[in-house]
């Protein structure tokens, strides 16, 4: 079941929330790890280039999650309280927006200077020059503090899935986690 | 009569000053003929060039009394450029310049020397990353005189070399850094 149900999300939407999953967990360390890199490491010049090449991938992977959530039925909100739905909404819409600020403002950092972004050396993403004054600096600025939102926002998100699980005994989880 | 006298005393008095003073001269920002570039050396296998974008100042100079010149110069650190916005963006950081705790650099001159055949040596403090240091910029005149808009300029060059270690980059390993400064003065 490829599509998403009233009740139970399809195969692409899970494969595509568990892929982005891992893949925000690891950009997120890789980012953290890599900034503080001596300039002689020899992973200098790799993380960087990696962290932009699957940045880039998990753009990608977004966009399609969001066109295919667009034109797909979302499985009810489980639970009664009105409340709760609000939240869980507002917070997933968060996730998506949060997702896509640090993707752009990551972009910004490294095309300030009119140079494009390399993605595995398949080819260039090509910059569209500098938007603004010391965008470098502004976009690196808002990429750090929406990465460490995101994160916050993850673990509120986990946190009230375990919730769901546990507490509340119902679908939550067992939903997102058919993957055949 | 007298009043004319007193006119002709104060006009010989004018003048005496002028002769006597060094003529204030601030540099050409507006016209950007004034550049403040840097120089070092790449893994010790090549060298990397970058200046500072946005800086302002003003010297003092006579010709005739080269040892009463004065120089005071303000660069704004955050201008950092080296043609590549990542770099700047890590120049800028904690390891280099920590622009946000440093955002000037300024230069003011203690002595000034006549070296003879247009050499001058400029000795002066240097306030670079919150550490102030003594430095000497070896500079030569290389002309003035009338512009061709009404204004009259002079203009200099300088070199020195400074050391990473010296003002507590946390990239020491940067080591040696060369300044380069390229003037044109207007004649207030």
């Amino acid at each position: 079941m490829l599509k998403n149900t009233n009740d139970q999300f399809g195969l692409v939407s899970t494969y595509i929330h568990w892929i982005s999953a891992v893949m925000v967990f690891g950009l997120f360390a890789l980012g953290f790890w890599m900034v503080d890199l001596n300039y002689y490491s020899q992973w200098y010049r790799d993380a960087p280039y990696y962290h932009k090449a699957f940045g880039l991938t998990l753009f990608s992977l977004t966009l399609v999650r969001i066109i295919w959530k667009l034109n797909n039925t979302t499985p009810k909100s489980l639970g009664s309280k009105k409340v709760e739905h609000k939240l869980a909404n507002f917070a997933h819409l968060a996730l998506y927006g949060l997702l896509l600020l640090i993707m752009f403002s990551g972009y910004l950092i490294s095309t300030a200077d009119g140079r494009g972004i390399e993605l595995f050396n398949l080819f260039t993403v090509p910059s569209m020059g500098e938007l603004f004054a010391n965008q470098e600096d502004l976009a690196g600025e808002v990429h750090e503090i929406a990465a460490y939102t995101i994160i916050a926002m993850v673990v509120l998100h986990v946190l009230a899935a375990l919730k769901h699980h546990f507490i509340n005994k119902n679908e939550t989880i067992k939903r997102i986690t058919k993957f055949k | 009569m007298k009043k004319l006298s007193l006119t002709l005393v104060s006009l010989l008095a004018l003048t005496a000053s002028h002769v006597a003073t060094a003529a204030d001269y601030v540099l050409d920002i507006k016209g950007a003929h004034a550049f403040i570039n840097f120089k070092t050396k790449h893994l010790g296998y090549s060298f990397l060039t970058g200046r500072f974008n946005t800086f302002d100042g003003k010297f003092s100079y006579d010709a005739k009394n080269i040892g009463a010149t004065k120089i005071t110069v303000d660069i704004d650190t955050t201008s950092i450029d080296s043609n590549h916005a990542e770099r700047d963006k890590h120049l800028r950081g904690d390891n280099f310049l920590a622009v946000e705790e440093f955002p000037a650099a300024k230069f003011v001159s203690t002595k000034v020397t006549d070296k003879g055949e247009g050499k001058i040596e400029v000795v002066g403090n240097f306030t670079l990353h919150g550490v102030t240091k003594s430095i000497t910029i070896d500079a030569m005149t290389i002309g003035e005189g009338k512009d061709p808009w009404g204004g009259y300029r002079a203009g200099f060059a300088g070199t020195t070399t400074i050391n990473a270690q010296d003002y507590d980059f946390k990239a020491a390993w940067v080591g040696d850094i060369q300044l380069e400064l390229l003037i044109e003065g207007i004649k207030q």
